[in-house]
C-alpha cells in the first residue's frame, strides 16, 4: 500500500480508494498483474543507464573518446546477452524492441529468398508476426498458418508436415503472451533443420524468464524486447547465426554491420544487458515463487462457479489466464482497475475491430467465451498479500456482473 | 476511449436488472457474440396516456453496453409509449457525451431492445382486449 497524495476529487482512477478522515490523502492501493504487456523498470537497471543520458552521451559511432566510450558499453552489452543466450557477440543485433526484431527476421529472410517460396508460422502468434507474414503475402511469398490444439500448442507432426521444399523459414513462438503455453521450440528446430529449414522464435514472452540456449533449442533467429524483462522501453534485438543472410528493414548507416542502421541507443542497449543478466541469476528462485503465487490465484478464482483456464501447460510462471461465463472482460477490466487492480482480457468488447482474440478463438473458444477471459500475468513486485487481495475483490465484482447479465442460468 | 458521463454510468448503473411482473419485455441482440441486450417494462395509465413507469435492462455487455442500456432507462421513464419507441441511438449516445464509433451498436441495442419491449407489451394488450 502507498500513501498518495491526491491532488483531483472524484476522478476515475480514485473510485475504489480510500480516503482517510482529513481527506487530503488517499490510501491508493495498485496492484499490476499485467506483466506479460510491460514491466517495470529494475532501479538496479536504471542505475546502469543513468550515466549513458548526460554524462556518457557519446555515439557510439564517433571516433573520438566520447564515442569510444559508448561503443565500448554497447560491444559489452552485446557480449553479454549473447553469452546469456548461449550465441556469439557478432549475432546480436540491436533493435527498438520485439516488433521490429520480428519484421526483420521475417522480411529480413524472405526477401532474400524468391518469390515461390514459402514461410510458415502458428495462428497463436503475436501480431507483430501474423501482421508481417500477412505483408509478406501481399508481396507475393507464401505462408501458412499452424493451427495449435486446445491446449494451445503446436504439433510436432504439424510442423513436419508443412515443411516443403519451397519452406524458406518457419516462426514459432516461444511462449505465447495471452495464454502462457510454452512450444516445444527444440523439437520444432530440430524438425526444421532436418529439413535444411530456418528456424525463427519470437522469444519475448521468456527471454530474461525462461532459460534459452540458441544451441540447445536449434534455434537460427531469435527475437526479444527489453521492456519485458523489467528492462526499458523502446530496445530489443535479433539473434540471427552469423551464416545467415538477411536483407535490412531501414537504410542508412552502418550500424549493426548496415542491418539496422539508427545511432545506438546506448543507455537502452545497456540497460537491457543488465536486466537479462540479472533475470537469469534470479530466474530460478523468482519463478518459483511466482507460480506458488499462480497456482493459488488460479484455483481459488476457478472456486468461482462456471470459470475456467485458458491454455494447458507448461506454462510461463506468472500467467493466469482465465475465464467467466456470462460476464464481459472489459467490464470485468475497468472495475478491477476502479479497485486497483490492473490485468487485461481478449474479449471483442476490448479490441480496436471488435473482433475477440485470435489466440482464444484459435483454441476453438466460442466467442461468447472469448468475451469473459481474464488475464493475469504476475511479476517481481507482487506478493501474496497481492494475491489475497485480487481474491477478495474479483469474486463481487464477477457476481455484480452476473446479476445483469441475461446470459446466466441459461 | 470513453467520456466521463459513459464511464460515470457504467460505475452506478441505475436502470440496469429486470423486472419481475414486467408488462412487457424486449430481448434483442445475437446471443452467440455476446451482444445481448434484455428490456423489462412497466406501464402505467396516467391522463389516459400509457407511461412507462419503470424500464431495467440486463446485459451481457461491455462498458458501452451497460452504460446505454441505463441510459435507455433514463429517458425513457416517465414518458408516453409513443414518445418512448422513437427514441433513437443517437439520444442516448448524446446523453452520455457521445460514444466512439465502433460503440454505438450498443446503443442501437439499447433503443430496439426498448421498442421490442413495447411492442411485447402492445401485443399482450391486443391479445387480452
Amino acid at each position: 500500500m502507498k500513501l498518495l497524495k491526491s491532488t483531483t476529487k472524484n476522478t476515475a482512477v480514485n473510485a475504489g480508494d480510500v480516503t482517510n478522515n482529513t481527506g487530503n490523502y488517499t490510501m491508493t492501493k495498485r496492484v499490476y498483474l499485467d506483466h506479460a504487456a510491460t514491466t517495470p523498470l529494475d532501479k538496479r537497471v536504471l542505475k546502469v543507464m543513468e550515466p549513458y543520458f548526460s554524462e556518457k552521451f557519446g555515439n557510439a559511432a564517433s571516433t573520438h573518446f566520447f564515442g569510444e566510450e559508448a561503443e565500448e558499453a554497447v560491444e559489452k552489452a552485446r557480449e553479454d546477452i549473447a553469452k546469456a543466450i548461449n550465441a556469439k557477440p557478432g549475432e546480436i543485433y540491436f533493435t527498438s524492441g520485439g516488433t521490429e526484431s520480428d519484421n526483420l527476421a521475417l522480411a529480413g529472410i524472405m526477401r532474400t529468398g524468391k518469390k515461390c517460396e514459402q514461410l510458415v508460422t502458428s495462428n497463436i502468434e503475436h501480431h507483430a508476426i501474423i501482421r508481417t507474414a500477412d505483408s509478406l503475402k501481399k508481396e507475393g511469398f507464401e505462408t501458412k498458418f499452424l493451427s495449435v490444439n486446445k491446449k494451445g500448442f503446436i504439433q510436432i507432426e504439424d510442423v513436419e508436415k508443412a515443411l516443403k521444399k519451397k519452406t524458406r523459414l518457419v516462426s514459432v513462438m516461444h511462449a505465447n503472451n495471452e495464454i502462457g503455453t510454452i512450444q516445444p521450440i527444440k523439437e520444432i528446430g530440430e524438425a526444421c533443420h532436418k529439413k535444411e529449414t530456418l528456424f525463427h522464435s519470437d522469444a519475448v514472452q521468456t527471454v530474461g524468464k525462461e532459460k534459452i540456449d540458441v544451441e540447445k533449442m536449434n534455434i537460427d533467429m531469435l527475437s526479444a524486447s527489453a521492456h519485458k524483462f523489467y528492462g526499458p522501453k523502446g530496445v530489443g534485438f535479433l539473434f540471427k547465426r552469423e551464416e545467415i543472410k538477411i536483407e535490412p528493414l531501414m537504410f542508412g548507416g552502418s550500424h549493426e554491420k548496415g542491418l539496422r542502421p539508427s545511432t545506438s541507443n546506448t543507455p537502452g542497449i545497456v540497460g537491457m544487458a543488465k536486466a537479462l543478466k540479472i533475470g537469469i541469476i534470479e530466474m530460478d528462485e523468482e519463478n518459483a515463487r511466482e507460480k506458488k503465487m499462480r497456482d493459488r490465484l488460479v484455483k481459488e478464482s476457478l472456486e468461482i462457479k462456471n470459470s475456467w483456464i485458458n491454455g494447458g501447460f507448461p506454462k510461463i510462471a506468472g500467467c493466469a489466464p482465465l475465464g467467466f461465463d456470462f460476464v464481459e472482460g472489459q467490464s470485468m477490466l475497468l472495475m478491477l482497475s476502479d479497485k486497483g487492480i490492473a490485468a487485461s482480457t481478449g474479449s471483442a468488447c476490448n479490441s480496436e475491430g471488435l473482433l475477440p482474440s485470435h489466440v482464444l478463438t484459435a483454441l476453438g473458444l466460442p466467442r461468447v467465451k472469448c468475451h469473459g477471459s481474464l488475464r493475469f500475468t504476475l511479476g517481481r513486485e507482487n506478493t501474496d498479500t497481492d494475491i489475497d487481495y485480487v481474491l477478495e475483490v474479483l469474486p463481487p465484482i464477477v457476481k455484480k456482473l452476473r446479476e445483469i447479465s441475461p446470459l446466466r442460468g441459461k | 476511449m470513453f467520456s466521463k458521463k459513459t464511464m460515470e454510468v457504467f460505475r452506478n448503473p441505475k436502470h440496469v436488472g429486470f423486472i419481475k411482473d414486467a408488462d412487457g419485455i424486449g430481448r434483442v441482440g445475437n446471443p452467440s457474440c455476446g451482444d445481448i441486450m434484455w428490456v423489462y417494462i412497466k406501464v402505467k395509465q396516467k391522463n389516459g396516456k400509457e407511461i412507462l413507469e419503470d424500464v431495467k435492462v440486463k446485459t451481457f455487455g461491455c462498458v458501452a453496453a451497460i452504460a446505454t442500456a441505463s441510459t435507455v432507462g433514463e429517458i425513457a421513464i416517465g414518458k408516453a409509449l409513443d414518445k418512448a419507441i422513437a427514441i433513437t441511438e443517437k439520444d442516448i449516445a448524446k446523453k452520455l457525451g457521445g460514444l466512439p464509433k465502433e460503440k454505438m451498436h450498443c446503443s442501437t441495442l439499447s433503443k430496439k431492445g426498448l421498442k421490442a419491449a413495447i411492442e411485447d407489451y402492445r401485443n399482450k394488450k391486443e391479445k387480452a382486449d
